[in-house]
């Protein structure tokens, strides 16, 4: 072997996978790392100051402007909460569903969105079964699209409504966030992580503000490899251990739909990791306790739990409109992105 | 046919152990005359090629492409991939049976090969090893080889089943014929577009494990040892683990005829170039993992990987601008195996020219019996690339002559531009100058 050659083999240098062209639009939502932790804060602000304000003055900051609402997948409460949100600031709203005829046979995600952007919408809040679509829309369209759920992928404002939760409550008053707002805190994500965009948005996000994330699960729904996705993952694969760290506790459903091939004995799975409510009781007693919802009573949270002091899941609710409408209003608008990207249009305060 | 006299060129013909300043003759599709500069007897009256500066070397063999024709030719056809394979500077091709109807048959083999499908190099049919390549019923090989298949395969789809592929590989044996094995165990693979790791885990996709590949690359070793007084030939096609070269390797040293190939794909990029779901870095097998990748040069450096092959496979547009999950598997590669081989194994990692262009045409011959090609010696057939090995290029797949563009090498550098590529003393290709 000659030494070029030993050379070579230590280190085969090639180049690099190219610098990410997303998002096209400033005011796309795909990833919450599209966010910088000043953007996480104007939100964060913003949802406050619209929820507080007049509900008329509210509704001219994007009177007669059009949305356009993608679901390929059926969803109540996401699909309602963002509607709620873009019609209170006075948007005009349409939505186009796979279970209604609006999707035709066959046409592809992007010929939808271009016909969607051509029938005159000026932003795509799109929900879809497929890893990646946000990116593939915001590509065909270069519209601002707002992901609300890509396949197992993210789902950024639920992690942002999740934030809010959690900042609401431990640190009541706080202005603007850094990267120290949540220091000290830990935040445990329970149960199917492997299939959950939840888990995947908030233990992207949640450490960016100073929280350790504890991911907890069996191994077929929590692979090893999660805690490569980013900084200040763990993974603490006994409950009790983990709910006993916890400042706050995410719980999150089981995707039979996707659990394809996987074996999963959902007995075995309740005895390791339903949060009861003597668990709580004895391990946590003032844990927040979070569930991006749908619950299923009785799987991953007992009705006790889900209905008891400690639970967030109503609340998380409440904040999930709040956070849409500064997301819906910072696509349209100016409002909610750095000054210099964007000349203001009108008067928004 | 008019002869062509190509002068002043540098002769690279590593099988007959040529690297010297010389002369080339090619009269009736075969090489007439090897002569030092300007020492040709016969080259009055024919056609002169000035290869000054340039390496003439035996014209390159892509031992695995998907030409598409019969039923897609939407996405290629035989005469459009054989155009962009000879713009590439291959002579000659094997394609893939996975067409529609699959080539499982002697008809549908001699018809890949006839003139009228206007080839612009040889196309040599590798047939299904089963019938509709099911991984069933074994199809008749004498016949096969008879009409021109030089092996068989159900590339695409794995022979999962252990007494099909015994039969697969002693059939093949006995018919002079190897078996290319596509190999991935598809129930560890179900649903999955990329690679597993990390890095499908971060985008939410369902991950192909390595041990896909190599569990099968290891249970083929194993009946290659059990048939082993039939010296059956197995070869692995687009091997893309540590795991499978690992097992390749060890095969090798136990003095079994087990052989494989590598994509260039495979030894330049990893799973991380899949990025934001860029679906032109979606393939099967899929980019892999870093360690993957490094395993595989050192396979291709200490001489374990026997060729080069692009996995040519063409798609349209459309086909690829759709979800991550739903986009068909495939790249096309013969319009930059060259230029990436030269660029990358021959500059960066400085493997000998004549090793590199071994793996891109001795080499593959030799592992299809392809005689009189790969060499360039007296007598063999007149394919020959002429290429200024010197020469910086950068990849814009609009440029070439393939129907489909669907390449992860788009903006790439490459080095090594094809002056001329001869198909049996023919010109296939002659760059615009
Ligand atoms: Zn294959």
């Amino acid at each position: 072997m000659n030494p070029a050659q030993s050379t070579a083999r230590r280190k085969p240098a090639t180049p690099p996978p190219p610098v990410s062209v997303f998002p096209f639009n400033s005011g796309s939502l795909l990833s919450v790392s599209d966010l910088t932790l000043e953007g996480v804060g104007r939100v964060l602000t913003r949802a406050t100051e619209l929820e507080q304000m007049s509900p008329l003055r509210r509704g001219s900051i994007l009177a007669k402007r059009r949305l356009a609402l993608l679901f390929y997948e059926s969803s109540t409460r996401t699909r309602t909460s963002f509607e709620l949100a873009a019609k209170a600031l006075g948007a005009d709203t349409t939505l186009v569903s796979s279970l209604s005829s609006s999707i035709e046979k066959g046409e592809s995600l992007k010929d939808t969105g271009l016909t969607l952007r051509a029938l005159g919408a000026e932003g795509i809040i799109l929900r879809h079964p497929s890893s990646g679509a946000a990116w593939l829309l915001e590509a065909s369209t270069r519209l601002p699209v707002i992901n609300a759920g890509d396949g197992m992928h993210e789902h950024p404002t639920q992690a942002l409504l999740d934030l809010r939760t959690l900042v609401m409550h431990l640190r009541p008053g706080l202005r603007e966030v850094n990267d120290q707002t949540l220091a000290g805190v830990t935040v445990s994500i329970v149960g199917d992580v492997l299939h959950s965009r939840v888990a995947r948005s908030n233990m992207l996000l949640l450490p960016r503000l100073g929280a350790r994330v504890l991911l907890c699960g069996p191994k077929e729904l929590l692979p090893d490899m999660a805690t490569s996705s980013g900084p200040g993952i763990e993974i603490e694969r006994d409950f009790e251990t983990a709910l006993r760290a916890s400042t706050a506790v995410m719980m999150l459903r089981i995707q039979a739909e996707r659990l394809a091939g996987l074996k999963l004995d959902l007995n075995d799975y309740k005895g390791k990791y339903q949060l009861t409510g003597q668990l709580l009781a004895t391990h946590a007693p003032k844990a927040l306790v979070l569930h991006p919802g749908p619950i299923i009573r009785g799987m991953e949270i007992t009705a006790g739990v889900a209905d008891g002091p400690q639970s967030m899941i109503l609340e998380q609710v409440m904040h999930g409109v709040a956070i849409r409408m500064a997301v819906v209003e910072r696509a349209l608008t100016s409002a909610g992105r750095p000054a210099a990207q964007e000349p203001k249009k009108g008067d928004l305060a | 046919m008019t002869a062509i006299a190509i002068l002043g060129g540098h002769l690279m013909d590593p099988s007959a152990g040529v690297d010297a300043k010389k002369d080339l003759l090619l009269k009736d599709g075969r090489v007439a005359e090897i002569a030092g500069p300007g020492k040709l007897k016969g080259a009055a009256g024919a056609e002169k090629l000035d290869a000054s500066g340039l390496i003439v070397a035996p014209g390159l063999i892509d031992m695995h492409v998907h030409l598409r024709e019969p039923g897609q030719e939407y996405k290629e056809t035989i005469a459009t991939g054989t155009a962009a394979a000879a713009a590439g500077g291959f002579t000659a091709v094997a394609a893939m049976p996975n067409t529609t109807p699959v080539n499982d048959s002697p008809e549908l083999t001699r018809w890949m090969q006839a003139p009228e499908r206007g080839a612009a190099v040889r196309v040599f049919p590798i047939a299904a090893a089963t019938r509709g390549s099911k991984g069933e019923a074994i199809n008749d090989y004498a016949a096969l080889r008879a009409a021109g298949a030089v092996a068989v395969s159900d590339d695409g789809h794995p022979i999962l089943k252990d007494n099909v592929m015994r039969e697969a590989l002693t059939a093949a044996a006995r018919g002079g014929l190897c078996v290319i094995q596509h190999a991935e165990d598809t129930r560890l693979s179900q649903g999955a577009s990329m690679n597993l790791g990390a890095v499908s885990f971060k985008l939410g996709l369902r991950g192909m494990p390595s041990e896909a590949e190599s569990s099968i690359v290891e249970r083929d070793i194993r009946l290659v040892a059990e048939l082993r007084d039939l010296h059956p030939h197995l070869h692995v096609a687009h091997l893309s683990t540590a795991a499978a070269l690992t097992a390749v390797r060890q095969a090798r040293r136990n003095g079994l005829r087990v052989t494989c190939e590598v994509a260039p794909h495979h030894f330049l990029m990893t799973d991380e170039h899949v990025g934001l779901y860029d679906t032109h870095a979606r393939m099967n097998p899929p980019l892999r993992a870093t360690a993957d990748r490094e395993a595989v040069i050192e396979g291709i450096l200490d001489g374990v990987v026997d060729a080069i092959a692009t996995d040519h496979a063409p798609h349209a547009m459309h086909e690829k601008e759709v979800e991550f999950e739903y986009a068909p598997n495939g790249i096309i590669g013969l319009e930059t195996a060259l230029g990436l081989s030269m660029r990358w194994l021959h500059g960066e990692w400085k493997m000998p020219l004549g090793r590199v262009l071994s793996l891109l045409s001795a080499q593959p011959a030799a592992l299809l019996g392809l005689k009189g090609r790969g060499t360039l010696a007296a007598g063999s057939f007149a394919d020959v690339v002429v290429f200024d090995p010197r020469a910086e290029w950068v990849y814009r797949a609009m440029e070439g002559k393939s129907k489909a563009k669907n390449t992860p090498f788009e903006g790439w550098t490459m080095q090594g531009r094809v002056r001329w590529t001869i198909c049996e003393g023919r010109i296939a290709y002659a760059a615009a100058m």
